[in-house]
């Protein structure tokens, strides 16, 4: 491992510092970033990211306003693909199936099967709370009543909303408090099952009581999902997460175990970053 | 300009209160003032009209003489042409705006589509009677029907829908949109299931705002050739037999309600300007029925989603 200093050539700073204990840590992987590039028409957004995703891990991205973190978080599902210009360069692997997600000829509807997302803000449908549940399922042609009961009540036992809502499954899901409805729109997330499961800042709208559930709920799914999450939270990174990527102005600065990434940050910017000198 | 900086804060809050009051009073006149015109206006028709009106008016064919004469046909007709006008244009006029607004790609044609609709919303009403004269009536043959009639008023307010559509399209906010497309559904799972739905009460209002102004128009009515004086029904749209339904009615002759109404006015005789009155009460209070059921409608839909 090398420490550079800020005045190093930019190829060099772009390369990511991986701690070797780190690597060490990520035998499992389900998603690996390589060498990525994404463009917003011609603004170069993603520069050769490198970023791998453990299995059953909570991976943590960090970074300043526009550092390109949700623009990462956004490409692993192609959500970029819904609008005009956009581009993509370089793989995201999907393992152990080799699947590269941002492959030209890859269709981003089958990334989206496979792979689900829960928004900065929460956004139910207007409809019922069991039909949100139920969404992902029945555009998978789930239609059998038993089937999708029996998985609506366990994406929402999952997601710590069972309780509170059993008894009033048919109403609708605006009834419910924002902390609610991103609960909600967790289980809607996990209903189908998906290998991965990306939340883009999802506690920033909320208060600290309702932060509080869905960091337990992230907590619990330690070992059983695989959750990137994007943060701009620094506390909360290291709280619930197991590893932390640093990006900034597009480059991914560092990466490695959590613990590591925020007592021993290896490169200039993240040090200045977590110790709260910019950001 | 005034120098704010010397006037006291009393003051400005002084000026401030003036001048909310002022436009405050400018909107309740302006307002105050066409309620009261159409307060005129049904004051007026009632005076005139409200006594003519009975069980036989409405039962009745038209007559030589007023005080027998009904509007039975006119009715008939008016209701049987809204029908033909809503089961063409509202499928047609949503479908065309979901396109325009979620399927069609951004470029020249389709600017060009989007400014020729809207602009088609602004077509005098008797460009659209001499094009079915034209079209419907003399190229394709297809008679002086309610069938034509139903078209030609389609055809009418098609643009009103589909201008009405797109914008309660473009109103469902992109997290909708976003949510859906992210658990990997396509377009027409993303579009039917979520955004058609959450845009219903908007489209709604759209299609009876058309309506509503459908069921008014005469001048291309007139044009296609309406009858004045219709003394029968077209044929029952329900039957005793199997399949117990039938389309005979839309090849028939008809007369509308303003089409009777223009047809009273224009007599000689006081008992026929009773009954035009009578008529056009009859045909504000349709209106005003709709507009109503427009606004009942998308309350209801409207707290099905909240």
């Amino acid at each position: 491992m090398t420490r550079l200093s800020p005045s190093d050539s930019a190829s060099l700073v772009t390369q990511i510092k991986v701690a070797p204990r780190a690597l060490n840590a990520v035998p499992d992987l389900r998603v690996d970033v390589r060498n990525l590039d994404f463009y917003y028409g011609t603004f170069h957004a993603l520069k050769s990211v490198q970023l791998p995703v453990a299995n059953a891990k909570v991976t943590a991205l960090i970074g300043p306003s526009g550092c390109g973190k949700s623009t990462l978080l956004r490409s692993f599902n192609r959500m970029h693909d819904l609008y005009p210009g956009n581009r993509y360069e370089g793989e995201i692997m999907l393992l152990p199936e080799q699947l590269n997600i941002v492959g030209r000829d890859v269709d981003p509807m089958l990334v989206r099967l496979r792979i689900g997302m829960v928004f900065q803000k929460p956004n139910p449908f207007p409809k019922s709370i069991y039909d949100n549940v139920a969404a992902g399922l029945t555009i998978r042609g789930i239609s059998s009543r038993s089937v999708l009961d029996e998985r609506v009540e366990r994406a929402l036992r999952q997601a710590a909303l069972w309780d509170e809502v059993k008894d009033r499954l048919k109403t609708s899901a605006y009834g419910l408090s924002g902390g609610q409805q991103q609960r909600l729109c967790i289980a809607r997330a996990l209903a189908p099952e998906p290998d991965v499961l990306l939340l883009d800042e999802p506690t920033s709208a909320l208060d600290p009581i309702a932060t509080a559930k869905i960091e337990d709920l992230i907590d619990e799914f330690r070992d059983r999902y695989t959750v990137v999450i994007v943060t701009h939270n620094m506390q909360q990174a290291a709280r619930i997460s197991d590893y932390t990527a640093f990006m900034h102005l597009g480059h991914m600065v560092e990466y490695g175990a959590t613990a590591d990434v925020f007592s021993r940050p290896a490169d200039e910017r993240t040090i200045a970053y977590v110790t709260g000198r910019f950001g | 300009m005034t120098d704010i900086s010397q006037l006291s804060e009393a003051e400005i809050i002084r000026s401030a209160r003036r001048s909310e009051k002022r436009f405050a009073l400018l909107g309740l006149s302006v307002l105050s003032l066409t309620m009261l015109v159409l307060l005129t206006l049904i004051i007026d028709f009632m005076v005139d009209g409200l006594g003519r009106i009975d069980y036989d008016f409405l039962t009745s064919f038209p007559s030589r003489r007023p005080n027998d004469a009904g509007i039975l046909s006119a009715w008939v007709g008016s209701a049987l042409v809204m029908i033909v006008t809503a089961a063409l244009a509202v499928p047609l006029g949503v479908a065309a705006g979901l396109y325009l607004e979620e399927y069609a790609p951004k470029n020249l044609i389709t600017n060009l589509i989007e400014i020729n609709v809207t602009n088609l919303a602004g077509v005098p009403s008797i460009i659209y009677g001499l094009l079915a004269l034209g079209l419907f009536i003399q190229m394709f043959g297809l008679g002086q029907t309610i069938f034509v009639a139903g078209l030609t008023l389609a055809l009418l307010i098609l643009p009103i829908i589909i201008v009405a559509t797109r914008e309660a399209v473009r109103s469902i906010p992109q997290e909708v949109r976003e949510a859906a497309f992210a658990l990997g559904a396509d377009k027409w799972q993303t579009v039917g299931g979520y955004i058609l739905p959450a845009a219903r009460p908007g489209i709604l209002t759209g299609a009876i705002v058309g309506m509503s102004r459908a069921i008014g128009e005469t001048a291309p009515i007139i044009t296609i050739g309406a009858l004045t004086f219709i003394a029968f029904l077209p044929p029952s749209p329900v039957g005793p037999e199997f399949p117990f339904i039938n389309f005979d009615w839309l090849g028939s002759p008809f007369t509308v309600m303003p089409i009777q109404m223009f047809n009273w006015v224009s007599r000689p005789q006081a008992g026929f300007h009773v009954n035009a009155a009578a008529t056009g009460l009859i045909l504000l209070a349709m209106t005003l029925l709709m507009n109503a059921g427009a606004i009942w409608l998308r309350y209801k839909l409207r707290r099905a989603m909240r």
